[in-house]
């Protein structure tokens, strides 16, 4: 659909934000408490942070829970009840102050779940979130978003895109999809005709650090590069880069019992952890962590784009503020970008 | 909801059968006739088995597709979940999803010779194969079974070892790894790939099938290549840690392959063309 373009006055977000409530809707904004911000449900606008660049998790749970149950069983005489999740226990959410790079980022989760087999799951509760993404107007030295094809006012996976329109401003807001016509309709006096052409001035400015396609080639044949190890060296295994990652979607499957009822859970994991891929037999064929590092590394920037024609990357750099012992993911692409193979 | 990928079929076992120490094959039949009726395989394949409670685990599917009614799977009790399966009784329910993965491509050998390899808890994945073509034996030029295993008692399927030993059309070869042999032992004594180097099969319109623990996969293929054995014609199963079995968990690939997907079955010039990760 075209996209419309409209005017949202800056104190017309929270009569918005009580027209969505009076409708009943469950709302997930950010908020900041002991240097953390992070999304949750909320009833009421006032405390939504707005000066964040970034949520310190991705919105990904939204779509894709860190632990959700598939299925439910129960024991009994006659013999065994199994039960899949009820889609209509998912509730429809709006989920408020996303940035681009983890609204991008749930197009690219969509492609794993939906490469070959469909993840009807993922996608049932995809489709019951409705996205509010919010331009970046500042931005830190950790953000590639642009190196990986994104861009601060990127609309890739919102609904309704807003961009305020200096520090004091107005909003623009762009509305991308049915979804998000949906919403306008409930308000439509909020959402004004807009002369406005540009919202790129109001952006925070993320400068091109690598070429993403020149990464992919170069990975092609780097496979056996010294170099995996030279930057792996540090790595704990700890796992936190792919928690906090907007894409990473590698997930366990594990059963919790509770007497003769219990529950098959997907929970997330990380490609990170000695035991991944680890065999019954005690052997594992990623069994050094250069080689999980490699893992992680190619998956996003060689095989996905190879198999899914996505990147596994928003250039968000979550992943580098979150690593304990400060590797940093840009860094790493750049010298493999430098490196002579 | 009808589309949970994660949704097992509910199986009952309906016959358990011993086959060597820690190895128990499992004849399972749909619990409610309807999946019977949908569900359809083909040899290689493989599914996700599952005690409810404990977890799931993977393994091929044992039983030949011309086999119909029921599943047959073999595994070895080692980790959490196959001990689980190991407890069930005749008559217990688990859950089975699949199958997932490639398949042999046995339409393609027709009118040739057939060359199975296997070592210890590997003939199963090929057992669905070898089964699959005696069922359609005059498809088929020779038949020949190289398997073996650590000592006399690890060989798996004993009666239909037995079997195939009887049959004129099948030729048959077992072989115990030196000291593992018993007083009444009448096979051959040595490793599989020195075995093979013995038979000295011919490689002329012959496909290769191996199957076994990584340590003898590696030195069966040199012996078939000096036997003339192209790398088209050998055939061989990987064997990942996988969870979801269709593409998205994220652990069983190798390089850009998922063993789920693009696999389990590779040829060793696929082989040749992976990243040394498996």
């Amino acid at each position: 659909m075209n996209i419309d373009k409209r005017l949202v006055r800056k104190d017309s977000l929270e009569k918005l934000f009580d027209i969505l409530k009076r409708n009943s809707k469950t709302i997930y904004a950010p908020f900041t408490k002991n240097g953390k911000t992070t999304f949750r449900d909320t009833e009421s606008f006032s405390g939504i942070s707005t000066g964040y660049i970034q949520t310190s998790e991705s919105s990904k749970d939204i779509a894709f829970p860190r632990a959700e149950k598939l299925l439910e069983y129960s024991k009994n005489k006659e013999g065994m009840t199994v039960k899949g999740i009820d889609i209509n226990d998912i509730p429809e959410v709006i989920l408020w102050g996303v940035r681009p790079c983890d609204a991008a980022g749930i197009g690219e989760l969509s492609s794993i779940f939906n490469w070959d087999y469909k993840d009807e799951i993922f996608n049932n509760r995809l489709s019951r979130v409705t996205v509010f993404g919010f331009s970046c107007n500042k931005s830190d030295e950790y953000c590639f978003c642009t190196s990986v094809g994104g861009n601060p006012g990127n609309t890739a996976g919102s609904d309704i895109l807003f961009t305020r329109m200096g520090d004091d401003g107005d909003y623009l807001a762009e509305v991308l999809t049915e979804k998000g016509l949906s919403v306008v309709s409930m308000a439509t006096d909020l959402f004004e005709k807009s002369e406005t052409s540009g919202k790129e001035k109001f952006l925070a400015e993320v400068q091109v650090r690598f070429n993403h396609e020149e990464i992919k080639e170069r990975l092609s044949k780097y496979f056996e590069s010294k170099e995996w190890v030279e930057q792996s060296m540090r790595c704990l295994g700890c796992g936190a880069c792919a928690y906090v990652c907007p894409t990473c979607a590698c997930f366990d499957i594990q059963d919790e019992a509770h007497g003769r009822k219990g529950s098959r859970v997907r929970c997330w994991d990380s490609c990170g952890f000695s035991h991944f891929t680890l065999h019954t037999s005690g052997h594992n064929p990623r069994d050094v962590q250069s080689a999980r590092w490699r893992q992680r590394i190619m998956h996003k920037f060689s095989y996905m784009p190879e198999r899914l024609s996505v990147y596994g990357c928003t250039g968000c750099g979550r992943c580098s503020r979150a690593c304990p012992v400060d590797m940093n993911i840009l860094e790493h692409l750049i010298s493999i970008q430098e490196v002579t193979v | 909801m009808t589309d949970n990928l994660y949704m097992p079929y509910l199986m009952r076992i309906e016959r358990i059968t011993y086959e060597a120490p820690g190895v128990k094959t499992f004849m399972l039949k749909f619990v409610n006739e309807a999946d019977q009726d949908k569900f359809s395989y083909k040899a290689g394949q493989f599914g996700e088995y599952s005690v409810y409670g404990v977890g799931e685990s993977t393994f091929c599917i044992a039983s030949s597709p011309t086999r119909k009614g029921y599943i047959e799977c073999t595994f070895r009790q080692t980790g959490k979940v196959t001990n689980a399966l190991s407890d069930c009784e005749e008559g217990s329910i688990i859950g089975f999803r699949g199958p997932y993965g490639n398949v042999f491509p046995i339409d393609e050998w027709k009118g040739k010779n057939l060359l199975f390899i296997a070592g210890g808890i590997a003939l199963p994945p090929m057992r669905c194969v070898i089964w699959n073509a005696l069922d359609m034996r005059e498809n088929f030029k020779d038949v020949t079974i190289i398997y073996g295993a650590r000592t006399v008692k690890d060989l798996v399927y004993k009666d239909e070892l037995k079997d195939w030993e009887l049959r004129k059309d099948v030729k048959l070869v077992t072989t115990v790894d030196p000291g593992g042999e018993s007083p009444d032992w009448r096979g051959e004594i040595g490793f599989v790939p020195t075995i093979v180097e013995k038979i000295a099969p011919s490689s002329k319109d012959t496909i290769a099938i191996v199957c076994g623990p990584p340590v003898m996969i590696k030195y069966t293929f040199p012996v078939l290549a000096k036997l003339g054995f192209s790398d088209n014609s050998i055939y061989t199963t990987l064997e990942n840690r996988m969870k979801c079995g269709f593409g998205k968990c994220g652990r069983c690939n190798v390089g850009k392959v998922y063993v789920c997907k693009d696999g389990p079955v590779f040829t060793l010039a696929q082989l040749k063309e992976l990243p040394d990760e498996y």
